[in-house]
């Protein structure tokens, strides 16, 4: 503990980066590009340091850093990183740099723009690896501010509405959030989710709320559930689970298509995250008392999303509700893990199954729709701003190479064994038919949809007769190509080595079904 | 030392008074002085910070009624003393373009600060009222002169508001002054004398509401608004920064400490109130709600900051009202939060704004995209309202948070509502902030040359922000001030429980 | 007691001089000055005066009296010659002020009329015989009915002269027949002993009527309501200087000898006029004036269009506060009485000469005329500004602690049931309303605009030093009244409670 504060260190380094972008940029655009480029190759290039010294064997949280912040009200300067941590930071390290070249040729104050990316980033980094609220929630709003400008400053014709609506849910749900936390600080004096899920282990947080928060005579356990109604609401929001997800389609279609890869990429998975180390150790309990209605919460987002995506001309809007989709499995695999399974050590390797599958899906997924989102809009620029369903047709003998990569990352999405996709949605799927079986049978019509919409995509975009229009088309440049070969060679690595990521996360897992047992 | 925050402002405006000084020395003027002012407080801050209570000067003024001249500094005091010495400075920075009788504007405002830096360091109680009312003659003068918007009536409902408020004060504490044997109106003496319990349970109120209408208590803010909008920019950041936090220190100071039984329950119930607290618990969380969802539908920009700041300060009285250490701390380090903001966004408005594009209607500046031409007062703006929104990293943020979890146990339901209060606060003032910078979707904008953000203007945005960003990362700097002068015996009355 | 002559000649030797000088600067003026200008003539006078002021209040220094003698007519003590120090300083304050007046060429007989009417007034403070008493209200009504008819140009001077005149010789009436009621009732004329006499179980009828006809009378001249008619019409009538002697000196003298009337002559009779509290006497009678007084002034003060109408409902407002010091009649009561009604005096020389100024370079009194002015004559309406905040009670002027003060100890005589806290709310409330009218004032000074192409005000160079004079005092009583208060309280009383 305390050693080298590296963690500090890989946080500061955006924020340094955007600080330098934004005073020295204002002068020369290539300047702030750069700049901004070489910052998030920096981060990344930290990020593989720390995977490099990581202990996989251990579950235990490491490279933590412990500083008294604001002693009056137990606000601690925590963090520290585990399996689940190391992978979030991954993603977002990968994901940052994708984003900044696929938006290379912004034309408009650039500078603000990979500044803002590079602020999100900081926000990114700090999320993942705070352990106590107060410095968690710091990140968490500030990630969300740079979000809520790059899509209203840079966006399309709706931006306005779409940014706004982003902006209001997630702050809404960010209140709630708060709010709950507060009233368990009140309680338990306490911050710290560590040893907040010593206390829920113990059984001592639901008594604790219960003796501070006498409201109107309720019931000790209605009041922990009211408690967890609000964290609830600030993590549904931001994944999104059906029905709070209505924000999403407008922000990712009209936002640009580099900053929507980031939103997919990475901000989506911090509400996924939010459920994996919050509300599970702390609010278990409470999950399992309602856990029928969380079931079928996560099945609707699945199957609901994937059908809404199939009736979508637009492509973005068909990736949107993809991403929903994919985020569902996460869900399933999160609330099945966590029904009570008592001491049955067959069961617990299920859960393992199923919560590896979930970290991995949330990687997979993230750094997929990341490169989904850049092939769509190297079409845009392409097109000319189309990016409708209908409105392609044949292109794989214009531009047979952008066809095949982006094939590839499609099939990927699809869940096309060898690929990347494959592995966490099957370790979901064999997690939790034992743990929920109907759900999981219903969660199955949504692969099926699934299938169809991306078969669709193919067919009508790359197969079929050529649209006249596009017999132009230029195929990808020599850059563009050497920029899509990392995501897409990680695609097929994965999907034939995913030991690479699940031996990060295995022990962490391990570690975490033991602490939903009780 | 800290005496002589009055004195130098005092003497400015003595200085300011000569016959033969030309505006551009009187802004200098004004400027060493306010300067004079915030580095004695910082003096004071570094020579002793452990936030007890230090007497300054005590001499006898008026023996045969037992009135001293006498001042002295606790934490709490150092905290608004630090907040005034800072706004002060930011207020004569923005007002570096005034041309019309600069002399006057500076001697006035000058004078509203010696005031306020005599209320926040008397502890004898008629000197104590000196000050205050000394205060509400320079206010009006400034908005009645310099001011825009129907500026007279405006300066006059102000000037009587706070009269009135000063009036039910002095009937409360010169009827503590005879009750408790006409000896003596020292703070401390007068917090210990027994008074009957009937007595506190009028006085209390009196002297809560009287102190509470400069602070903007629901529903005697309206002289708020209307006051802060006419105003010019320096007197708004002065008025919402410091002048409305004399008011909520006046609750806390004198209210609370001389009438702590008059919080205590009443024993009866009359519509679901059991005391004075719940009343103004009530009367506070109102003003939250209140005056957040007026904002939202204002259409001009300086109506959307006014009532921006009754909201706040009713986070300010909620905090008061919660008496637990966590949220009388919190109150406080709001009281220095919003002050600060409070500055910056009436800067923003005012300075940046409105004496550029001479409009304040958010339809007109829509069409304008100002953020194209003042970037540095769009992201300015931007990050001041992040901040007042309570976006953590700033100040505002720890005081919420404080606030809200001494609100939590006190009085839950108003704990959910202040949210509710947080989410409109998001609402209304990002509608601000897009209508005034960033504009319609549609459409081009014309091509507007503004003049460019002057020196002045940036430094005193970087003073303002600054300090906000300081506290808000690392408040214990304040904490550790207010903490202990809440923990001293001048607050043994209010006390419940342990806190 | 009887005493010599020569005694007695010592004692009222103050009262000599002032009329010596009196009648110096009549037979000057007719004798030597008739040729010379004005201004000259009012100068020599007024220098003439002064030096007999100056003279009295000397002597009063070096050898303080100290008698009771004939039964209570000349009662002089250290309390008594300190009131009639502020009187002569007053008066050499407003004729200092009269000095640049041009609505009269019987200089002379003006500045006389003026010494008397102090003549009077310190004798109507240093006496406790009714017969006296009356005497000396009369010599100083008689005075002022003069003095206000003096402007012989203006239809409005002799207008208010008569009306003060009719109002005047009405509330004479009153009071002689209230204080022939009192002597029959009690067979005396000394107040110590008339209250020995009247005291009883409950309220004779008779002593009722005297009553009422006796506050009926006094109320008439300190101006309160509902006895204030005559005050707006002789303030906005009379010349400068002698609304000034009006509203200043003869309020402290008047007010003074309301006092002693009431709580040393009808010390049985008070009564109780707390909520809820009522015991007939007379000061449930001068609350409700003392209510009505500041309602009524602050209200239609609010109203006014002209400085000197404005300052007359000021002044009638400042009655009613005033009456709050004889309802609680302590001892504390009587030196918040006597700091409120000498500083307000003050207030009120400098504000009324700001005003004479402004009518003699600009034109009337009226607020469209004050546009401006802090422009026009920066000094001047500085002090303005001092005089108006300070009896609108704004710290740190004298008005503040002196209202201050006032209700304190108003409260203090009954410190644990508060008896007349109605009253003091009352009183603060409408003190609040006149905040309202001073800043009007204020408003036309400091914030309109100058009318085009005006001169600046030259001030004459003896009212400037007047004013600031006065303006400088107000601000040091306020800073630290401990001056004056130490002074007031320091004279040893004769015994009277």
């Amino acid at each position: 503990m305390n050693a080298f504060p590296f963690i500090s260190l890989l946080t500061a380094v955006p924020l340094i980066g955007a600080l330098g972008t934004l005073s020295f940029g204002a002068r020369n655009k290539n300047f702030a590009r750069n700049l901004a480029f070489s910052s998030s190759i920096v981060a990344l290039a930290l990020t593989l340091v720390l995977c490099y010294r990581f202990d996989s064997g251990s579950g235990e949280l490491q490279f933590q850093e412990l500083h008294s912040w604001i002693p009056a009200i137990g606000v601690e300067y925590h963090l520290g990183v585990d399996g689940l941590g190391l992978v979030m930071l991954l993603l977002s390290a990968i994901v940052v740099p994708m984003s900044i070249a696929a938006s290379w040729q912004v034309k408009e104050g650039p500078q603000l723009y990979f500044s803002l990316i590079l602020f999100l980033q900081a926000g990114l980094f700090g999320t993942f690896t705070a352990l106590n609220f107060v410095h968690w929630f710091f990140f968490w709003e500030l990630s969300l501010i740079p979000a809520f400008f790059l899509i209203r400053l840079w966006g399309g014709p709706q931006r306005a509405t779409a940014a706004t609506q982003f902006f209001v849910y997630t702050m809404v749900g960010s209140v709630a959030l708060l709010l709950a936390f507060l009233a368990i600080f009140q309680c338990t004096n306490s911050f710290d989710f560590i040893s907040l899920g010593e206390l829920a282990r113990n059984g001592q947080l639901i008594p604790a709320l219960a003796s501070k928060l006498g409201w109107h005579r309720l019931a000790a356990e209605i009041i922990a559930l009211i408690i967890f109604c609000g964290v609830f609401l600030g993590f549904a929001v931001k994944v999104p689970l059906i029905p709070f997800h209505t924000w999403l389609p407008p922000a990712y279609a009209e936002a640009q298509s580099g900053t929507t890869m980031l939103l997919t990429g990475t901000m989506s998975k911090m509400g996924v995250y939010g459920f994996l180390r919050i509300l599970l150790p702390i609010f278990c309990v409470e999950m399992r008392s309602v856990l029928t209605h969380l079931l079928w919460l996560a099945v609707a987002t699945i199957v609901l999303a994937a059908f809404a995506a199939l009736a979508q001309n637009d492509l973005k809007r068909i990736l949107a509700y993809s991403s929903i989709n994919h985020l569902g499995y996460c869900m399933l695999g999160i609330f099945a893990a966590a029904r009570f399974t008592g001491d049955s050590a067959a069961l617990a390797t299920d859960k393992v199954a199923a919560l590896d599958g979930v970290i991995l899906q949330m990687f997979n997924h993230g750094l997929t729709a990341a490169t989904l989102f850049w092939f769509v809009s190297l079409l845009e620029k392409r097109s000319g701003g189309l990016r409708g369903l209908n409105d392609f047709g044949g292109l794989r003998k214009v531009i047979p190479v952008f066809c095949g990569l982006m094939g590839i990352a499609l099939f990927s999405s699809l869940g096309l064994p060898g690929l990347n996709g494959f592995i966490g949605e099957f370790l979901i799927f064999r997690g939790v038919f034992p743990l929920a079986t109907w759900t999981a049978a219903l969660a199955v019509i949504g692969l099926l949809v699934t299938a169809i919409f991306i078969l669709t995509i193919l067919q009508r975009v790359f197969s079929g007769p050529l649209n006249e229009r596009w017999s132009t088309m230029p195929d990808l440049s020599i850059g563009e190509r050497l920029a899509l070969l990392p995501p897409i060679a990680i695609m097929f690595v994965l999907g034939l080595y995913p030991q690479l990521v699940l031996g990060v996360i295995h022990s962490t897992v391990v570690k975490m079904v033991q602490q939903v047992r009780y | 030392m800290l005496a002589w925050t009055i004195y130098i402002s005092f003497l400015g405006v003595l200085a300011l008074l000569l016959p033969k000084v030309t505006p551009r020395a009187a802004r200098i003027i004004a400027l060493l002085t306010a300067v004079g002012g915030l580095a004695t407080t910082l003096g004071g801050f570094l020579h002793r910070s452990d936030g007890t209570m230090i007497t300054i000067i005590r001499v006898p003024w008026i023996p045969s009624l037992g009135i001293e001249y006498h001042l002295a500094a606790d934490g709490i005091s150092l905290v608004l003393l630090l907040l005034t010495g800072i706004v002060a400075i930011a207020g004569v920075l923005f007002s570096w373009n005034i041309e019309y009788r600069t002399k006057e504007f500076f001697a006035f405002y000058l004078a509203l600060i010696g005031g306020v830096y005599g209320v926040f360091l008397s502890i004898d109680l008629f000197l104590l009222l000196v000050f205050y009312e000394i205060a509400i003659i320079p206010k009006y003068f400034l908005i009645a002169i310099w001011g825009s918007t129907r500026r007279e009536y405006a300066a006059m409902k102000l000037a009587l508001y706070s009269f009135v408020g000063s009036a039910m004060v002095l009937i409360g504490l010169i009827a503590a002054y005879v009750v408790a044997g006409g000896k003596t109106m020292n703070l401390f003496d007068l917090s210990r004398f027994p008074f009957p319990l009937h007595f506190q349970m009028w006085a209390f109120p009196l002297v809560f509401v009287g102190f509470g209408i400069l602070a903007g208590l629901w529903p005697f803010h309206t002289w708020a608004p209307t006051g802060h909008v006419a105003a010019p920019t320096a007197a708004s950041m002065l008025l919402a920064g410091v002048v409305m936090k004399l008011g909520a220190y006046g609750c806390l100071r004198v209210a609370m400490t001389l009438f702590p039984r008059g919080l205590d329950s009443w024993g009866f119930h009359v519509l679901g109130f059991g005391s004075w607290r719940d009343v103004f618990a009530l009367l506070a969380l109102i003003g939250i709600v209140y005056g957040a969802m007026v904002a939202l539908v204002q259409q001009d920009f300086k109506f959307v900051i006014g009532y921006s700041s009754v909201s706040h300060m009713g986070f300010v009285l909620l905090g008061l009202m919660t008496l637990s250490q966590v949220g009388l701390t919190g109150a406080v380090l709001q009281m220095f939060s919003h002050g600060i903001l409070a500055g910056l966004l009436f800067a923003v408005v005012g300075r940046m704004v409105y004496d550029r594009t001479h409009t304040r209607d958010l339809a007109m500046l829509d069409k304008m995209h100002l953020y194209k031409f003042i970037p540095f007062a769009a992201a300015t703006f931007v990050i001041a309202s992040m901040a007042s929104i309570g976006l953590p990293g700033f100040s505002g943020f720890v005081a919420e948070l404080q606030v809200l979890i001494g609100a939590w146990s006190a009085f839950p339901l108003y704990a959910i509502g202040a949210g509710f209060g947080i989410v409109i606060g998001v609402a209304y003032t990002w509608r601000a902030m897009q209508k005034a910078f960033i504009g319609e979707a549609e459409g081009t904008s014309a091509d507007h040359s503004l003049p460019p953000i002057s020196i002045p203007e940036r430094v005193g945005t970087l003073v303002l922000i600054g300090a906000s960003l300081v506290i808000g990362l690392y408040p214990q700097l304040l904490l550790k001030l207010v903490i202990p002068a809440l923990n001293s015996p001048l607050f043994s009355n209010l006390r419940k429980e342990s806190w | 007691m009887t005493v010599g002559y020569s005694e007695l000649f010592r004692l009222v030797l103050p009262e000599v001089i002032v009329v010596a000088a009196a009648l110096a600067v009549l037979t000057t003026d007719v004798l030597f000055m008739r040729n010379a200008g004005t201004r000259a003539r009012f100068a020599i006078g007024a220098v003439i005066s002064c030096i007999g002021c100056v003279g009295a209040i000397a002597w009063m220094l070096i050898a303080p009296q100290q008698a009771n003698v004939f039964d209570g007519t000349l009662a002089i003590g250290p309390q008594t010659q300190l009131i009639q120090i502020s009187l002569l300083g007053i008066a050499i304050l407003v004729i200092g002020l009269s000095i640049e007046s041009t609505f009269t060429t019987h200089v002379g007989e003006y500045l006389a009329l003026i010494l008397f009417a102090t003549t009077s007034m310190m004798f109507l403070v240093s006496t406790q015989n009714i017969l006296l008493i009356f005497i000396s209200l009369e010599m100083l009504s008689l005075s002022l009915y003069v003095l206000t008819a003096f402007s012989k140009r203006s239809t409005r001077s002799a207008e208010a002269a008569l009306k003060y005149f009719l109002f005047g010789g009405m509330s004479a009436a009153f009071t002689l027949f209230g204080l022939s009621l009192i002597y029959g009732l009690s067979n005396s004329t000394n107040l110590i002993r008339i209250a020995s006499a009247i005291r009883g179980p409950s309220l004779n009828p008779l002593l009722a009527v005297a009553i009422v006809m006796t506050v009926i009378g006094f109320g008439f001249k300190v101006a309160a309501a509902p006895f204030h008619f005559w005050a707006p019409d002789v303030y906005q009538g009379s010349p400068a200087s002698t609304a000034t002697l009006i509203a200043s000196s003869s309020k402290v003298a008047s007010f003074v000898i309301f006092y002693q009337v009431l709580v040393i002559g009808f010390a049985g009779a008070e009564g109780r006029g707390g909520w809820g509290q009522y015991i007939p006497g007379w000061v449930p009678v001068l609350a409700i004036v003392a209510a009505l007084s500041m309602v009524l002034g602050n209200l239609v003060a609010i109203m006014q269009t002209s400085v000197r109408r404005l300052l007359a409902y000021s002044a009638i407002a400042h009655a009613g506060y005033i009456l709050l010091a004889l309802i609680s009649h302590a001892q504390q009561s009587f030196d918040a009485l006597l700091y409120y009604t000498i500083t307000y005096a003050l207030t009120v020389i400098g504000a009324f000469g700001v005003v004479a100024v402004v009518e003699n370079q600009i034109g009337s009194d009226s607020l469209s005329d004050f546009a401006g002015l802090s422009r026009r004559a920066p000094a001047l309406s500085f002090c303005m500004l001092i005089f108006l905040l300070s009896l609108a009670g704004i710290p740190p002027l004298a008005g503040f602690f002196g209202k201050f003060y006032l209700f304190a100890s108003t409260l203090n005589a009954e410190p644990q049931t508060l008896g007349i806290l109605w009253l003091v709310i009352l009183a603060i409330a409408m003190s609040t309303v006149s905040l309202y009218y001073y800043l009007q004032v204020l408003k036309r000074i400091y914030i309109a605009e100058p009318p085009p192409q005006a001169a600046p005000i030259r001030t004459p160079i003896v009212s400037q030093v007047v004013i600031c004079l006065i303006a400088l005092s107000i601000m040091l009583l306020g800073c630290a009244p401990n001056i004056f208060l130490s002074w007031l309280q320091q004279a040893p009383r004769i015994a009277r409670f």
